[in-house]
């Protein structure tokens, strides 16, 4: 898991000219090209509106891009059936409690409830929710509803994992708490991650590359490769190497937005 | 938030319609009392108190079979209603090959539809014919209610349910329905008082040929200007009426409490 045989793994998914302009004529995206490799934690970073989520329903086939396609690199060429999804809000169902909400993939597959409580209760307990099984939505805070999402996301143990800013409404500490958490499980799981975030040093911090994304039309303005090798950990986050990194980081931003 | 504070205005809310009713009563006893308003314009409460007692027998039978007309009618138009509601969630066609003719049933006063559903019924099958015409006045908000609560649930959530490849159905049971039971509640809210109404309606149209709900007994007394029997009568009707509000506006606050926003408790 080090940057020598990164170049070595296989393709997952490959975009290739992905645009799209919704029904009311506004252009989300215009022609990204991106090749996700197995085992890959991917950040995108972008300014807000630049079509961060547009990408990523894309990738997980929830929209259809207007041009341009997603090439799977699986046996059948179609996407993964497992594929865990952290929407930017979180996306619970109301009527249900905690652990139904987190049983919910679980359901859909068929599996009792009985027989899924230990994995359901390890994944709050994953994310510090334990106690709150029984509790409804409106019950919890809005970073809490947030784990939640999480924790069902991650239930099945998907080898790919969408997500959406899943940490933007967490605070710093529980945040980089989560984000060591989501690292150890990629790193023993071998997942591919596609990670949305607004936070630069949230995605030097994570990742293997960085695409950074300019609006405007949204498309891909460069990649940065955090060639760090893990685990990390808080020293990684005093590490000049670290800052190096932010600052490419940023300048790629920039360059997006004085272009 | 202590117990006093929570009890009190509970209570209040109990109490001060019922002392406003007893003021009103005891207004009304006294006005007719002092007046000499004779029974035939307006009787005291006492004395349809006492026709309440003296006839009721004959009461009680007619408002059973007002009841039971009711009650079926709302249970048909409950299933009627959602049954064709989940059919129209499963297919745009059929919602568009029906969906004006449930609006033409609606639209259409259901008075002026009673004597044809009589005739075709046949008067010696007249609480079918009541029953009937109670259920096409009740089933339409809860048709309405309930297509508009499928469709009503979240995105995000559908897009989650067909990531996790969930089948038609289990996007109907898990997630359609759980949303529109709000809606639901709603129109049976509605549509419990309208069959009402409509049973009521469709027994003043059927006239003497039903001759046994409490609607009939308004009538019939009204001919022989007992008005006291008219106002028990009456009395007994809007107490099923209230009733049924009651029961369903319980039944909303027992489903709903823990998560809608409709039916849970603020905080102070
Ligand atoms: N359903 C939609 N219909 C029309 N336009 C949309 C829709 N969803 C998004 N857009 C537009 O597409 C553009 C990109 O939106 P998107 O949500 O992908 O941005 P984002 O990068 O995720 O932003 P943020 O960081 O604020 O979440 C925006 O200009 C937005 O207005
Ligand atoms: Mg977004």
């Amino acid at each position: 898991m080090t940057e020598a045989d990164a170049p070595t793994r296989p393709p997952l998914v490959t975009l290739t000219g992905v645009a799209k302009t919704y029904g009311n004529g506004t252009v989300a995206l215009a022609g990204v090209d991106a090749t996700i490799k197995q085992g890959d934690f991917v950040s995108l970073v972008g300014p807000s509106g630049c079509g961060k989520s547009t990408l990523l329903r894309i990738v997980a086939g929830l929209i259809g891009p207007s041009a341009g396609d997603v090439r799977w690199h699986t046996t059948d060429g179609a996407r993964p059936a497992d594929v865990g999804f952290v929407f930017q809000d979180a996306t619970l169902m109301p009527w249900a409690s905690v652990l139904d909400n987190v049983f919910l993939p679980l359901k859909l597959r068929g599996i009792a409830r009985d027989k899924a409580r230990p994995q359901l209760m390890e994944a709050l307990a994953r994310v510090g929710l334990a106690d709150f099984a029984g509790a409804f939505p409106r019950e919890l805070s809005g970073g809490m509803k947030m784990r939640v999402s999480l924790a069902r996301a991650l239930v099945t143990q998907p080898p790919v994992l969408l997500m959406d800013e899943p940490f933007a409404a967490l605070d710093e500490f529980t945040r980089e708490k989560l984000d060591d958490d989501l690292l150890e499980l990629w790193r023993s799981q071998r997942w591919t991650v596609i990670f949305v975030t607004h936070s630069i040093y949230e995605s030097v911090y994570l990742s293997e590359r960085v695409l950074v994304m300019g609006a405007r039309p949204g498309r891909i303005l460069g990649e940065v490769v955090i060639d760090a090798p893990h685990p990390r950990g808080p020293a990684f986050r005093r590490s000049h190497d670290y800052v190096d990194h932010c600052a490419a980081v940023s300048a790629a931003l920039r360059e997006g937005v004085a272009t | 938030m202590n117990g006093e504070d929570k009890a009190l205005p509970r209570a209040m809310r109990v109490v001060v319609p019922v002392l406003v009713g007893v003021v009103f009563i005891a207004i009304w006893e006294a006005l007719v009392r002092l007046g000499n308003v004779p029974p035939f314009v307006l009787p005291a409460p006492s004395a349809i108190w006492t026709s309440l007692v003296l006839n009721f027998g004959s009461l009680m039978a007619s408002l059973w079979v007002t009841l039971r007309v009711t009650l079926a009618a709302f249970l048909l138009a409950i299933v009627g209603g959602i049954g064709l509601a989940i059919l129209f969630s499963q297919s745009r066609r059929i919602e568009m090959a029906l969906f004006p003719y449930a609006v033409i049933l609606q639209v259409t006063p259901v008075v002026a539809i009673a004597p044809l559903i009589l005739i075709w019924v046949g008067y010696d099958r007249i609480e079918l014919a009541l029953l009937i015409l109670a259920w096409i006045v009740a089933f339409f908000p809860i048709l309405s209610n309930t297509t508009l609560g499928l469709r009503s649930a979240d995105h995000n959530l559908r897009d989650l349910f067909r990531l996790y490849g969930a089948g038609r159905w289990q996007v109907l049971t898990e997630l359609q329905l759980p949303s529109a039971l709000p809606y639901i509640l709603a129109g049976m809210k509605i549509s419990g008082g309208l069959a009402l109404i409509g049973a009521v309606v469709a027994e003043f149209v059927a006239g003497s040929g039903t001759g046994t709900g409490l609607a009939w007994r308004i009538v019939e007394a009204g001919y022989r200007l007992d008005i006291p029997r008219m106002f028990a009568a009456l009395f007994l009707l809007s107490g099923l009426g209230i009733a049924i509000f009651f029961s369903l506006t319980w039944a909303e606050h027992l489903l709903l409490r823990r998560w809608h926003e409709s039916a849970v408790r603020r905080e102070f």
